[in-house]
């Protein structure tokens, strides 16, 4: 959705720009970190921009803040940006204190939080983590755990987990982190908020990740139909070509809404309903805008010189992770059901 | 996102929830009988009594000044009491076209005389309008436009034909999309847009029936009809900018992506508080892309209110809309329509079903075609 660009956006607008060529996309795909990227993130200070100011932020609004991750999805920029965004919110929100380097956030193993159980005055954390984005990066965890049916934050430093290396579709680390580790008393607070708001986390910023991969989509097929001539004319004069752009065009616009959708539901709390819904619609639009795409592109586009897979792999995988349309679907219809059909409308409009 | 296809951002209001409160108390008084297949009609659905009653409690009009009988409310205060008749199912066709369309026209072009005469008995709903444009050789090409009004003294007469005039057969005036200069060649040049009373001598009204054996459409025929001089709407060959900037309140509704939506309310009462993994992933997609577009629509109310003409994101909303009222019916059947033991355990589900089935495919004709739409988004998208 159109929010006005503030500075901070412009700034990292600039920056993602600069970091996000093609040869820096390709060494990313291939396994590198790309470390001193991540450092210019860091000293623009975007990792703090969704903690709150009392918690050691600086006082950005959140939903310019969110804006961000939506920008980073524009440029398909291969950090953790958004993850290390979020888990900082959810850190401050506990009462830990930020600090440096890449952060994660660890909703649980499967469905389930991680177990925590008592050792005198410290606490044994233990557990399978799968499909940890960035897993191997991370400098500290920011774990879900619980503990005699009271949920808990731990935070565990790099060191104390091992890894089994994965990654998705789009050659981003998804790994298997096994963690058995003594935390002293310190790093494990209440977490305040309920587990269903933490476990919707990942499909917040999947769908803003989305929405801003759309976009840039939708720019990079127009622009290429205005260039590749056959038959003698720019393809985006063919009306078979324009009718397909159009409707990728309406799918980015959906999946721009869900975003933001989103969004705000993340900054208010409260029920993850509007999250799981922006997540389902957003990865429909994203299917259905990659296929267009290609068909539009032809053969250049399923090449690994032209960029476009960097970002239709990107829109693949954003849409399975942090649960795919299926997932959130069900969920959603449940609650419908569970309504009934007098009580559809009153739900679809508390929203 | 390229900027002419940004949707502007939307706060939630909670200071409308009053209002709502207040439309869902009296839908639920005055629509007491309402079968599912009545509710089914949506807003199609023909009520002269009802719309009266609509009036009386200040729900036409809305957003009209105070001095012309209308409300003075927000644009998102009509959208509330739009959207609970809409999704009750309230037959709200009888003043359907005057609040939406014909009101905001002669607000925006007409002349003293017409507001006075015309929208505080349209906001009290005794005062009913239809729309004029296509013709039987002017459908999706409205600048091919026929019918013609040749100046004459104090006025012009008026012959040709109009055609699928929905309810013309129960309206009190026509807006009149004609050409007054120049010839077809012309195209949107020397089109005028005329405000004619449908009693006047001359004009025939025959009913077309659709396939559902309905009386909604009509073919209205002009044959030397005289229509005085101060029934111009606006400027004279003018018409063509006149109608486009009137399609975007057309397209811009949220009976653009409401139209099924009783069939939803059907199927998830059908289907029961524990569906099958199937069935509750197809709901929850349904409710997933009802609130998005909800949420594309509002913003399109809220470019309305801040006079930015909404052309392009109103086709959006009426492409993405007409295609989950269409995909609705064909979801419904495969998630119930058993014929073998449907119809007998479900006999009020099945009529709602078929009806939608049935009225499926004018959604994505009626208002702009699919492909007019899509070719409108292609020009916001600077491919035309």
């Amino acid at each position: 959705m159109s929010t006005h660009p503030s500075m901070l956006n412009d700034s990292a607008s600039r920056l993602f720009g600069d970091l996000c060529t093609d040869e820096a996309l390709h060494r990313a795909e291939q396994g590198e970190w790309l470390a001193a990227h991540w450092q210019a993130v860091e000293e623009l200070g975007l990792p703090l921009a969704l903690v709150d100011e009392a918690a050691g932020g600086f006082g950005v609004d959140p939903l310019e803040a969110l804006a961000l991750v939506q920008l980073a999805g524009w440029h398909a920029l291969p950090l953790p940006l958004g993850e290390t965004m979020l888990a900082n919110r959810r850190l401050g929100e506990a009462g830990f204190v930020p600090e440096e380097g890449v952060v994660l956030l660890v909703p649980g193993a499967y469905d389930e939080p991680l177990s925590l159980d008592r050792q005198g005055d410290r606490w044994r954390l233990f557990g399978v983590c799968r499909q940890v984005s960035w897993g191997r990066r991370a400098a500290r965890l920011a774990v879900l755990a619980q503990h005699e049916g009271r949920l808990h934050l731990a935070v565990v430093a790099a060191g104390d987990w091992t890894h089994q290396p994965a990654c998705n579709i789009a050659g981003a680390p998804r790994d298997t982190l096994l963690i058995d580790v003594v935390l002293p008393a310190e790093s494990v607070r209440p977490a305040p908020l309920p587990r269903a708001t933490y476990a919707a986390d990942e499909a917040a910023l999947r769908s803003l990740t989305i929405a801003g991969a759309l976009e840039r989509l939708l720019t990079q097929t127009v622009a290429y139909a205005g260039e590749r001539v056959q038959f003698g004319k720019p393809l985006g004069k063919f009306q078979v070509i324009q009718q397909n752009l159009a409707m990728v065009a309406g799918q980015t616009c959906a999946a721009a809404a869900a975003a933001d959708i989103a969004a705000r539901s993340l900054v208010n709390g409260g029920d993850t309903l509007p999250i799981a819904m922006a997540k389902a619609r957003a990865g429909e639009a994203a299917s259905i805008a990659c296929g267009l795409a290609h068909q539009i592109h032809g053969a250049i586009g399923v090449t690994a010189e032209h960029r476009l897979h960097y970002f239709t792999k990107l829109l693949w995988s954003c849409r399975d992770e942090g649960g795919g349309e299926a997932y959130w679907n069900r969920q959603i219809g449940l609650r419908v059901a569970q309504g009934g059909a007098d009580a559809l409308w009153p739900l679809l409009t508390a929203l | 996102m390229m900027p002419q296809f940004s949707f502007v951002a939307i706060e939630r209001s909670p200071d409308v929830e009053p209002l709502r409160a207040e439309v869902r108390a009296f839908i639920a008084e005055a629509g007491r009988d309402w079968t599912p297949l009545q509710r089914a009609e949506s807003w199609s659905g023909f009520d002269g009594a009802f719309s009266r009653r609509l009036g009386a409690r200040g729900w036409i009009g809305m957003t009209w000044p105070v001095q012309y009988g209308g409300h003075g409310r927000s644009a998102f205060e009509r959208y509330v009491v739009l959207e609970e008749l809409l999704a009750a199912g309230a037959p709200v066709a009888a003043h359907w076209f005057a609040d939406r369309q014909t009101g905001p026209l002669l607000l925006k072009f007409g002349t003293d005389a017409q507001k006075t005469a015309l929208l505080p008995r349209m906001a009290r709903g005794e005062c009913f309008t239809c729309i004029g444009m296509s013709e039987p050789n002017s459908g999706s090409d409205l600048a091919a436009v026929q019918t013609r009004a040749q100046p004459v003294s104090g006025g012009w007469r008026v012959n040709g034909t109009k055609l699928w005039t929905t309810y013309a057969h129960e309206a009190d005036y026509m807006v009149l999309f004609c050409r007054t200069s120049g010839t077809r060649e012309d195209r949107q040049s020397g089109t005028s847009q005329l405000l004619v009373d449908l009693r006047t001598p001359g004009i025939t009204i025959r009913p077309i029936i659709d396939m559902t054996g309905r009386h909604h459409f009509n073919e209205v025929a002009f044959v030397d009809v005289f229509v005085p001089v101060d029934a111009l709407i606006g400027k004279e060959g003018k018409g063509w900018q006149q109608v486009t900037s009137e399609l975007a309140y057309e397209r811009s509704g949220p009976e653009r992506f409401l139209s099924s939506y009783r069939l939803l309310v059907e199927l998830v009462r059908v289907l029961g508080a524990m569906p099958g993994d199937r069935a509750a992933i197809a709901l929850g997609r349904c409710a997933a892309h009802l609130v998005t577009l909800r949420r594309l629509s509002k913003s399109v109310t809220a470019m309305l209110e801040e006079g930015v003409d909404p052309q392009l994101q109103a086709s959006i909303v009426k492409d993405l809309g007409a295609v989950l009222e269409q995909e609705l019916p064909e979801i419904a059947r495969e998630l119930f329509a058993h014929e073998a033991i449907g119809p007998a355990i479900a006999p009020s589900f099945y009529p709602v079903l078929a009806q939608s089935v049935m009225n499926a495919p004018s959604y994505s004709l009626r208002g702009g075609t699919r492909e007019i739409l899509r070719g409108i988004i292609s020009r916001g998208l600077g491919l035309r």
